[in-house]
């Protein structure tokens, strides 16, 4: 857990301590226009354990997926634990909110989702918006969606609202968000659209166990070849990593076991604003490798990133891309191999507005 | 007579309400309705048919992996691509642990707790608890100090007044049957289980990269390196932890999951006679032992049982298949009654149910989910339907898992179209596909000491390649039941993309003939005690593992806007 939270090894057995002091945070957890994957992220909760966080550190009032009680029963759950600790609960938001139509897009127990949402999340102590849905209306806001669907920063402002974005979220980014306020009695420091800087406040690819080979112009140019097998960088294979912030690599998933690239999948920028329809085509690399300095942060960049990836490009960065480019053409041109080294197999070149802009395609 | 709705119906995944008519201490009449809708068929409109798996996937995260399977298969069926075995076995290892975990999850946190009363628990002897265990299993976990520490928590819990999620459900129920001691043993697997399922899955993040949402599949095969000798690649060590966590599911499943199921089904045995349901059961099948694509070569056989005929299977088609809109709320453009295959489906929601806040949907419409049927009849898919077909079809190891089950509960085989029925098929499944887990590995390992390390067929991954138009489809079997993808290309960009999903078939509301859907049909009948607490119906609704951000859906014309959504 000190290692999530980026704190000394020393603040293990302080917040140790302060989990089995603290009262059990009362947590309504609303579920909107969701496919259940942060509910699942959760119960894959190793530090602690979700057992724990169920029966020991939390009070899980409501919870649809989880909780016992059904129907009106459930819902008086729900209100039970917001009139007896008002300002007391932490809401937790799962799926984006649909306002089209009057809310007739999402109903539960015969109100709107949108109703109560604003009503549990306005008496909050805190709203924690887990996945993309619930932080910009994800998926569901995508080119295509007609549902009006919003993050639930979209539509309360009052409570304290984190957001950790991630198609799920990663559930340590979750746990450690509430054992920094257990520990320390605040929320941890955010960036300027709510995300922990702990957890997105650095790129993917600067973290990236892949990276060396990117330094080295080494990249997997189709699957399965020998580059893949490897392990050599995916960025051609149109890895988002360089323009995604999130400490994936790090913390990687399921207990630690591993994350997308290391098994072999670029990846497709789940944490970043609009990322379906920004980082889409997945396959399609970015239009410029990464030309940021390591010590840009999310705020610099901010939506649409990739297509101003580069406007952004420092002369240092272009400087040391193209000496790459020249070290991969070099490489391929002494290998055996006789494959098109500067683009995947049938790509086209990169341009400024590959990723960015959907093409017009829609 | 009175109306009973239960809304949010809750420990599924999604947004579904149910009302229901009781009369005489039993359902007369069931609405089931869907009452969340996104869209996705129209998100994935106009996109890189190479990126829709990751987007479809999306339809679920309790189904997950599931709808990615299903649509790498639709757009490599319609781009005529064929997987290399690796890639094949390796979807099979992912496919049968989400079943492995899923099910198990599905038993003790989603649908125990209408069997067990958890408060009750607390009244058990912890001593006498480890005895009742000893006559369950051989699990290698109990003691009488194992059980007081589970009631120990357990009191706590109650002590501190934050029941959190037990809060206000209907303890104390007369439907409840089992004694304390039995309550506490069931209690402690819920917590066992909820440790287990953590470690178990991490077979996905060996082969995915994460769970939820694994991350390592492609049109054409895995985006994995294969190479035993490479230290980033699937090596000999992450084989080996796969092998090991497949051993520590087939422990659990076998000495835990199973014997508490069988447990529970001797103390409720008159839940076999109720929730019988439709009598229809469709299965695509699922788990390819080769490379041909026939069917007939799938572990999970093929196959569709009709009128309550349990003996005799009949074939399936995927052009059998058509879904209407009588009762849901979409429109067709000239008349919803009819039956629309997926390439030629429409969607168009027009939403005609009453304005939120309401307290009952008494509208001809009443549901997000359409109605699929087969040759015009609604079927059951799932677990129960699964070990049917497979039963008739004489499926060496089903057979012999079912007879012993049965057997053993002497029941006869026309008392597993049961709401506990459902139950018992559901862990044998679980039980079968652990066990087949090793049998793919197995087989992954000796092809790749044999040198085989292709993972993907990349002929087709330029979409320059591509016909102008493609068509194709991809069905599985998913842990809820009989999954289909249809996706129409044209111009290398998806023209038409749908989605008929396991709970859009169970859970769909009535056609234009006025027949029920199948949680519809299996709940008229069932007995309920106490309106007010309408346990009864959780139970025959649970039993069939509901889950509805898969099943709503949306589509248009084929020839136009094409267009389909569902969440179940």
């Amino acid at each position: 857990m000190a290692a999530a939270l980026a704190l000394p090894a020393t603040y293990g057995p302080r917040i140790a301590r302060a989990v089995a002091r603290a009262p059990r945070i009362p947590v309504i957890w609303l579920e909107g226009q969701d496919c259940a994957g942060n509910t699942e992220a959760f119960l894959r909760a190793s530090h602690p354990t979700v057992g724990d966080l169920v029966l020991e550190i939390l009070s899980v009032d409501y919870h649809e997926t989880l909780m016992a009680a059904a129907g009106a029963a459930a819902e008086r759950s729900r209100i039970e634990t917001m009139d007896r600790f008002p300002n007391g609960y932490i809401a937790v938001v799962e799926g984006s909110i649909p306002i089209a139509d009057g809310g007739i897009y999402c109903v539960v127990g015969g109100r709107t989702f949108r109703e109560i949402a604003i009503e549990v999340c306005s008496g909050a102590l805190a709203v924690i918006a887990v996945g993309s849905c619930a932080f910009d209306g994800g998926l569901p806001a995508a080119i295509g969606g007609t549902t009006g669907a919003v993050g639930i920063g979209q539509l309360v402002h009052g409570p304290p609202i984190i957001n950790l974005p991630g198609c799920p979220m990663n559930v340590q980014n979750l746990t450690a968000t509430i054992v920094h306020y257990l520990t320390f009695g605040v929320w941890p420091a955010l960036d300027g659209r709510g995300r922990p800087l702990f957890a997105y406040g650095q790129l993917i690819h600067d973290q990236c166990e892949r990276r060396a080979h990117f330094e080295h112009g080494e990249f997997v140019q189709t699957w399965g070849d020998e580059g893949h097998r490897k392990g050599w960088c995916l960025y051609k294979m149109g890895c988002k990593g360089p323009a995604t912030f999130a400490n994936c690599p790090t913390v990687r998933f399921n207990d630690r076991t591993s994350w997308p690239v290391k098994v072999g999948h670029g990846c497709i920028g789940c944490t970043m604003p609009g990322f379906w329809d920004q980082m889409s085509p997945f396959y399609r690399h970015l239009p410029a490798p990464p030309p940021f300095p390591t010590d840009v942060t999310v705020d610099d960049i901010g939506i649409g990133l990739v297509g101003i990836v580069g406007g952004l490009a420092a002369a240092h960065a272009v400087g040391s891309y193209v000496r790459r480019r020249r070290l991969d053409r070099a490489a391929a041109a002494t290998a055996a191999s006789s494959e098109p080294p500067a683009t995947a197999p049938a790509e086209p070149e990169p341009d400024s507005d590959a990723v960015g802009g959907n093409g017009g395609g829609r | 007579m009175t109306r009973v709705v239960i809304d949010p119906i809750t420990r599924i995944e999604g947004h579904l309400r149910i009302e229901v008519e009781v009369e005489g201490g039993r359902v007369t009449e069931a609405w089931s309705s869907g009452t969340m809708y996104r869209g996705l068929e129209r998100i994935l409109q106009g996109r890189d048919p190479r990126d829709a798996w990751l987007i479809a996937q999306r339809a679920c995260g309790v189904c997950t992996t599931v709808h990615a399977l299903a649509s790498v298969r639709a757009v490599e069926r319609a781009l005529g691509i064929h997987i290399p075995p690796n890639a094949r076995l390796v979807r099979n290892l992912i496919a049968a642990s989400q079943f492995v975990h899923d099910h198990v999850v599905h038993f003790y946190h989603l649908h125990a707790l209408d069997w067990v009363d958890l408060v009750a628990a607390l009244q058990a002897d912890p001593g006498r608890t480890a005895a009742l265990a000893e006559t369950v299993s051989d699990a290698p976990l109990g003691g009488r100090s194992y059980f007081a520490d589970v009631r120990g928590r357990l009191q706590a819990l109650v002590d501190s007044g934050q029941l959190g999620l037990f809060a206000n459900a209907y303890w104390g129920h007369p439907a409840y049957a089992l004694p304390p001691e039995a309550n506490l043993l069931a209690v402690a697997h819920y917590l066992a289980a909820l440790d287990w399922q953590r470690s178990v899955v991490r077979i996905q993040a060996l082969l995915g990269g994460k769970n939820p949402h694994p991350q390592s599949y492609c049109v054409g095969g895995m985006a994995m390196g294969l190479d035993p000798n490479s230290p980033t690649a699937l090596t000999t060590r992450r084989l080996s932890e796969i092998r090991q966590l497949a051993e520590q599911a087939i422990d659990f499943v076998e000495r835990i999951y199973l014997p508490d199921v069988l447990f529970l089904a001797e103390a409720y045995r008159s839940w076999f006679s109720v929730g019988r349901g439709v009598g229809n059961f469709l299965v695509y099948g699922d788990f390819p032992e080769d490379d041909s694509d026939d069917p007939a070569a799938f572990y999970l056989p093929r196959g569709r049982l009709v009128g309550g005929d349990l003996a005799r299977v009949a074939p399936v088609d995927q052009l059998d298949v058509g879904e209407t809109v009588a009762h849901s709320w979409y429109r067709y453009h000239d008349d919803d009654a009819v039956l629309r295959h997926p390439f030629e489906g429409e969607t168009e929601p027009t939403y005609s149910g009453p304005q939120p806040p309401y307290e009952r949907i008494e509208t001809p419409k009443y549901s997000w989910l359409k109605a699929p049927r087969y040759r015009g009849e609604p079927m059951e898919v799932g677990p129960l339907a699964r070990l049917l077909v497979g039963y008739a079809a004489g499926h060496e190891d089903i057979r012999r898992e079912v007879e012993a089950v049965r057997d053993r509960l002497r029941l006869p085989h026309e008392a597993l179209v049961s709401t506990f029925g459902r139950v018992v098929a559901r862990a044998v499944e679980t039980k079968l596909l652990a066990r087949r887990l090793l049998v793919w590995l197995d087989a992954l390992a000796a092809n790749l000491a044999s040198g085989d390390l292709a993972v993907a067929d990349v002929s087709a991954w330029d979409p320059r390649t591509w016909p102008a138009e493609a068509k194709g489809w991809g069905l599985e079997e998913a842990p809820r039941g009989a999954l289909g993808h249809w996706i129409v290309i044209r111009d290398q960009k998806i023209a038409n993309y749908q989605l008929v999903v396991p709970s859009t078939w169970n859970g769909s509301p009535r056609d234009a003939a006025g027949r029920r859907g199948p949680w519809e049909e299996a709940l008229v009948g069932t007995p309920l005690a106490d309106p007010r607490q309408p346990l009864e119906i959780l139970r025959t609704l649970h039993a069939f593992d509901p889950c509805m951000a898969c099943a709503v859906h949306v589509h248009d014309p084929a020839g136009g806007s094409g267009i389909e959504v569902r969440v179940a």
